[in-house]
C-alpha cells in the first residue's frame, strides 16, 4: 500500500479519537485477595499445582524483595505504588477437565477481534478447521495471555512436529521442570533489581520456548498480553531458549482496557542462545497511556535480557513503544559467545503526559562481540523521553565493536527529549561509536508535504514512519503496519 | 567529633579546621558535607569516580612560608610548560597563598584578593555539588580581577604551586573570581604545578558580560601523588564569548567539574578538553552545559589518551531549558586506549526541553587505527614514529580549537612535552 494512502487509513481510525482498544470484557474471574505477603505466594504457587522447589525459588525472591528499594535513577516520577493494593492473581474461571479450543469463552474471542488479531488465527483459538493454504501462507502461533493464564495455544501440533516446545510457562513448569528449572532466573537473577524480584515472587504466567538443536522454528511465535480486571498487576514472566544452530522469531503484542487507576505491569523476559543460535523478539506495546490530563495509564517495568552463550549466537531486540503511562525498560544482551551479536533497534513515541526511560544494555565478555544499537525516540505534547543505554567493554572482549545511533524528535516546545548513553571500555582493541542528534521536524520538510496536498497531520505521520524507519523496518510484516498505525495515533492532536 | 555517619568519605579532616561558622553558605555547606560526606562511587554526579583515597588522610592547613627556592624552581618548570617567560604578565599562588613578590600584575584592570576583601562574596550555590561545598567551607584566598568595560587586558599567567613534605599532606582551596565586563577581553593561562602529596581544590567563579571574551586555558601538571579537584562555575552573558580548555597531566586522582551557564541570548561557550593520563592516573571532566536563553552556541571536544592502567571519565551534560530555542549544542568526546589496562568511562549527556534546536553529540573509543598506522609504514615510517605522529594528530584536533593563538601555543608546548616524556 502506497505510504499516503496507509498514512490516510491510519488517520481515518483516529475518528473515533479514543484508545480504540479501551474495552473490558465481562468473564468470570477468579482472584486472589489484595496483598503481598507469603500467603499470597504460597496461593499463587498451590493454585498453579507448582513443585517445592519452585515455591522456594519465589520465597527467596520475595524475601530479597522486601529488603530491596524501587530504583530511583530513571528520568521518571510517578506517585509512590501500594503494593499491598494490588491483586497479585486473577484468573478466568476455567470449566473443569482438559484445554480445548471449543471451550474459549465467546467473550474472549470478541476481545481478541476487538484487539485486530488476524482472522484465521481466531478460527484457530474458536477451534475451526482451516482451510490448509491459509496455513501454508502466514502461519504465526498464538499463545493468548488473558490477564494471568494462558488461556490457549495454537498451532501447538505443527510445532510438536518439529520438536518445538510453545506453552505456557505454568504448564512448562509441570511438563518440562527440569528445562525450566535449568534456565528460570539464569539471565535475570531473582534478586536482579527491585521489579524484576517482584516479578519472581508473584509471577502467575507467561510463555515458554525451547527450541532443540538445529530447528529452526517452522512459524513465528506470538503471544498478546492484556491487563483486563480492575486492579491486577500483570508479572508475565517469558522464558525462551534456543539450542545450537536453531532459530527462532517471536512476536510480543500489548494492548490493555481502559482504565482510571494507574496499573503496574512488572514482566520479566528471559533468553537463552546457544552456539549458533538466533533469537529475534519483537514488541509492539500499547498499553493504556493514560488520558490526556496524565490521568490514568499503565506503568510498565519491565526487565528483558537476553544472553548470547555460545560462539556465534545472535538476539536481536525490536521494540516500539507507543503505549503506557510510564516505561521503564532495558532490554539487553549479554555476549558472552565468542562472535555473539546483539541487537537492539527502538522507536519510543510519547504524547500528552506519559513518561519513557528505556533503552538497552550491550555487555561485552568475549572476542569478537559485535553490537548494533538504533534507537528513535519522538516526543509529543507535555511528555518526556529519554534514552538510557549502557555498552561495556569488558577486558577480555578483545576486537569487540559497538555502535550506537540515537536521534530524538520533539514535537513541540512543552516535551522533553533526553538522551544517556553510558559508554565503559577496558578493552584496547574494541571499538565503540556513538552519535546522537536531537531535532525538530524541519519547515522545509513539512512543507514539501503540505504543498502536495497533505495535510499538516498526514504529513507530520509520513515524516516520522519516515524518521523510524531504519527501526519499522527489522519488524515482521504485519507489526510493521500496526506500528505505522500505533505512531499515527499516539501523535494524535501533537500538531496544529 | 562528628556524631552523624555520612554516606560517603567523611569530611572531618577539612570540618575540624574549616570556616564552618562564617556565615551562612559556609554553615550551609558544611551541614552538607557533615550529612552526605565526600562521595565514594554510587552517587549518580560521581558514578565512576570515587574520594575514597581521601578516607583517613589526616590533610592539615598548607603552609604559607615554604622553601623559596623551590617555588622558583617550579614556577621556572610553569614557565617551560607554557611558554611564556618572565616578562608575561602573571599572578602567583603558592600553596592557595597570594604571593604578591612573584606577581607581576596586568595594566588596566583591578586586582585584589579574596584575603583582602575577608570573605566570600559571591552568588554561587554552595551546596549545589561537593566540590563547591568543600571549597565553600575551606577558602581562605583567591584572586578577584576585574576587566573593566572595553578593555583589552591581554594575556595573563595564573600560576598554582602546591609545596609540601611528602609525609605532610596538607590541602588548599583557593576561590578565584573572574568577570569581564561588556566588551572587555582577556586571556588567561592557568597552570597548576607542585611537589608532595597535597589536595587542590580550586574554584573559579567567571562572569563573562556581554560581548565579553575569555578565553581560558588549563595546564593540570600538578605532583604526581597530588589530588586535584577543580570546579568552574562561568556565567555568559548576551554575545559574550567563554572559551575554556583543560589539559589533564598529572596528579593521582583528578577531576574539574565544569558549570556553564548561558544567561542570554547570543552567548556562546566552549568547554574542550584533552586528558593525557599514564600509570595508575585517574581522570574525570564533567561539565554541564545549561543553555537558559536562545540562540546560544556550545560547543565541547573532549579527548583522552591513556596508556599502563591510567583510566579516564567523561561526563557531560548538555541541558536546554524550553526557553532556549535556535539553540545550537554540539559534544565530542574521544579516547584512544594504549593498553589493554587503560579504561575509558564516557557518558555524554542531552536533556532537552525546546524543540527547535540541533543538538548532537558523538563518542569514538578504540585503539589507533591499524589502517593508518599501515598507512604510514607502507611510507617508510617506523612504527614508534607512525604511532607519535597518529597521537599527536589526534590531540593537535582539540587543542587546535583553542581560539587564542598564545594560549593555543603554550598548550601545544605543554603537549610536546608530555608527549617527550611519554616516549621516552
Amino acid at each position: 500500500m502506497p505510504a499516503v494512502a496507509e498514512t490516510r487509513k491510519a488517520v481515518e481510525t483516529l475518528g473515533q479519537s479514543t484508545y480504540k482498544w479501551g474495552f473490558e470484557t465481562d468473564i468470570e474471574m477468579d482472584i486472589a485477595p489484595k496483598g503481598l505477603n507469603e500467603d499470597t505466594i504460597r496461593l499463587i504457587s498451590s493454585r498453579k499445582q507448582e513443585p517445592q522447589w519452585l515455591l522456594e525459588w519465589r520465597l527467596k525472591a520475595y524475601r530479597s524483595w522486601l529488603e530491596m528499594r524501587e530504583p530511583t535513577w530513571a528520568k521518571v516520577h510517578h506517585p509512590p505504588i501500594d503494593y499491598q493494593d494490588v491483586h497479585y492473581y486473577a484468573a478466568p474461571r476455567k470449566k473443569p477437565g482438559p484445554k480445548s479450543l471449543e471451550e474459549v469463552d465467546p467473550e474472549l474471542l470478541r476481545t481478541y477481534e476487538k484487539l485486530g488479531i488476524p482472522l484465521h488465527e481466531q478460527a484457530m483459538l474458536a477451534g475451526v478447521e482451516v482451510p490448509e493454504g491459509q496455513e501454508a501462507r502466514a502461519p504465526v502461533a498464538v499463545d493468548a495471555v488473558f490477564d494471568s493464564v494462558s488461556v490457549a495455544t495454537t498451532f501447538r501440533k505443527t510445532l510438536q512436529e518439529a520438536g518445538v516446545i510453545f506453552c505456557p510457562i505454568s504448564e512448562a513448569v509441570r511438563e518440562h521442570p527440569e528445562l525450566v528449572r535449568q534456565y528460570l532466573g539464569s539471565v535475570v537473577p531473582v534478586t536482579d533489581n527491585f521489579y524484576a524480584a517482584l516479578n519472581a515472587a508473584v509471577f502467575t504466567d507467561g510463555s515458554f520456548v525451547y527450541v532443540p538443536k538445529g530447528v529452526r522454528c517452522p512459524m513465528e511465535l506470538s503471544t498478546y498480553f492484556r491487563i483486563n480486571a480492575r486492579n491486577t498487576g500483570q508479572f508475565e514472566r517469558t522464558l525462551i531458549v534456543v539450542e545450537d544452530g536453531a532459530s527462532v522469531s517471536y512476536l510480543e503484542g500489548c494492548t490493555a482496557p481502559m482504565r482510571d487507576e494507574n496499573q503496574l505491569h512488572a514482566a520479566v523476559v528471559e533468553l537463552v542462545a546457544m552456539d549458533d543460535a538466533s533469537i529475534k523478539y519483537s514488541t509492539v506495546q500499547n498499553w493504556y497511556p493514560g488520558d490526556e490530563n496524565g490521568k490514568g495509564g499503565i506503568y510498565n517495568f519491565v526487565t528483558k535480557r537476553g544472553a548470547c552463550r555460545g560462539a556465534r549466537s545472535k538476539i536481536s531486540w525490536t521494540q516500539v513503544e507507543t503505549g503506557s503511562a510510564i516505561t521503564w525498560k532495558y532490554p539487553s544482551c549479554i555476549l558472552q559467545g565468542e562472535g555473539s551479536v546483539g541487537e537492539f533497534y527502538s522507536v519510543a513515541v510519547t504524547n500528552n503526559h506519559q513518561q519513557a526511560d528505556t533503552g538497552t544494555k550491550m555487555i561485552h565478555i568475549g572476542r569478537n562481540t559485535r553490537s548494533t544499537i538504533i534507537a528513535k525516540t519522538i516526543s509529543a505534547g507535555q511528555s518526556d523521553s529519554t534514552y538510557r543505554g549502557l555498552v561495556r567493554m569488558m577486558p577480555k572482549a578483545s576486537g569487540s565493536r559497538n555502535f550506537t545511533q540515537c536521534d530524538s524528535l520533539l514535537i513541540g516546545d512543552r516535551c522533553g527529549a533526553h538522551t544517556v548513553p553510558y559508554i565503559e571500555s577496558r578493552n584496547m582493541s574494541a571499538r565503540v561509536e556513538h552519535e546522537a542528534t536531537t531535532s525538530k521536524i524541519s519547515e522545509d520538510q513539512l512543507f514539501y508535504c503540505r504543498q502536495r496536498g497533505l495535510s499538516e497531520e498526514d504529513a507530520v505521520g509520513l515524516i516520522v514512519n519516515g524518521f523510524c524507519k531504519d527501526v519499522l523496518k527489522e519488524l515482521p510484516m504485519e507489526f510493521a503496519v500496526e506500528a505505522q498505525k500505533l505512531l499515527q495515533i499516539s501523535l494524535e492532536g501533537s500538531v496544529g | 567529633m562528628n556524631a552523624i555517619t555520612p554516606v560517603g568519605v567523611n569530611a572531618s579532616a577539612f570540618l575540624d579546621r574549616g570556616a564552618v561558622d562564617a556565615g551562612v553558605k559556609q554553615r550551609t555547606a558544611a551541614d552538607f558535607l557533615r550529612h552526605a560526606g565526600l562521595p565514594r562511587a554510587g552517587v549518580e554526579a560521581w558514578k565512576y569516580t570515587s574520594l575514597r583515597a581521601l578516607a583517613d588522610v589526616p590533610f592539615a592547613t598548607a603552609q604559607r612560608d615554604v622553601d623559596g627556592a623551590t617555588v622558583d624552581t617550579l614556577l621556572a618548570e610553569v614557565e617551560t610548560i607554557s611558554g611564556l617567560g618572565a616578562g608575561a604578565d602573571r599572578v602567583v599562588f603558592v600553596n592557595g597563598y597570594f604571593d604578591a613578590a612573584r606577581s607581576r600584575l596586568p595594566k588596566g584592570v583591578k586586582v585584589s584578593t579574596l584575603a583582602q576583601s575577608g570573605a566570600v562574596q559571591d552568588d554561587i550555590d554552595p551546596v549545589g555539588d561537593v566540590t563547591t561545598a568543600l571549597n565553600t567551607v575551606m577558602a581562605r584566598d583567591g584572586l578577584v580581577l576585574v576587566v573593566p568595560d572595553g578593555v583589552d587586558a591581554g594575556c595573563l599567567l595564573l600560576a598554582s604551586i602546591g609545596l609540601t613534605a611528602e609525609d605532610a599532606p596538607v590541602s588548599f582551596h583557593p576561590r578565584h573570581h573572574i568577570r569581564v565586563e561588556k566588551g572587555g577581553r582577556l586571556a588567561v593561562l592557568d597552570a597548576a604545578v607542585g611537589q608532595g602529596y597535597y589536595l587542590h581544590n580550586p574554584l573559579y567563579d567567571i562572569v563573562v558580560a556581554d560581548d565579553a571574551y575569555l578565553s581560558h586555558a588549563r595546564i593540570q601538571a600538578e605532583d604526581r601523588q597530588a589530588l586535584h579537584l577543580a570546579v568552574s562555575h562561568a556565567r555568559i552573558a548576551a554575545a559574550g564569548v567563554y572559551d575554556s580548555f583543560t589539559l589533564t597531566l598529572g596528579g593521582s586522582l583528578s577531576r574539574h567539574e565544569v558549570h556553564a551557564a548561558l544567561t542570554q541570548a547570543g552567548g556562546s561557550v566552549h568547554v574542550n578538553g584533552a586528558q593525557l593520563l599514564m600509570g595508575h592516573q585517574h581522570g574525570d571532566l564533567s561539565s554541564v552545559i545549561t543553555h537558559a536563553a536562545p540562540e546560544c552556541i556550545s560547543r565541547q571536544t573532549v579527548k583522552n589518551v591513556l596508556s599502563d592502567q591510567a583510566r579516564g571519565v567523561f561526563q557531560g551534560k548538555i541541558l536546554v531549558d524550553r526557553i532556549a530555542q535556535k539553540t545550537d549544542g554540539y559534544q565530542m568526546n574521544q579516547a584512544l586506549l594504549l593498553s589493554d589496562g587503560a579504561e575509558i568511562d564516557a557518558k555524554p549527556e542531552l536533556e532537552i526541553y525546546a524543540d527547535d534546536v540541533k543538538c548532537s553529540h558523538g563518542a569514538t573509543v578504540g585503539a589507533l587505527d591499524d589502517d593508518q598506522l599501515f598507512y604510514l609504514r607502507s611510507r617508510g615510517i617506523s612504527g614508534e614514529a607512525a604511532r607519535s605522529i597518529l597521537i599527536r594528530a589526534f590531540l593537535h584536533d582539540v587543542v587546535d580549537q583553542i581560539d587564542d593563538q598564545r594560549l593555543k601555543d603554550s598548550l601545544n608546548l605543554a603537549v610536546e612535552a608530555w608527549w617527550k616524556r611519554e616516549a621516552a
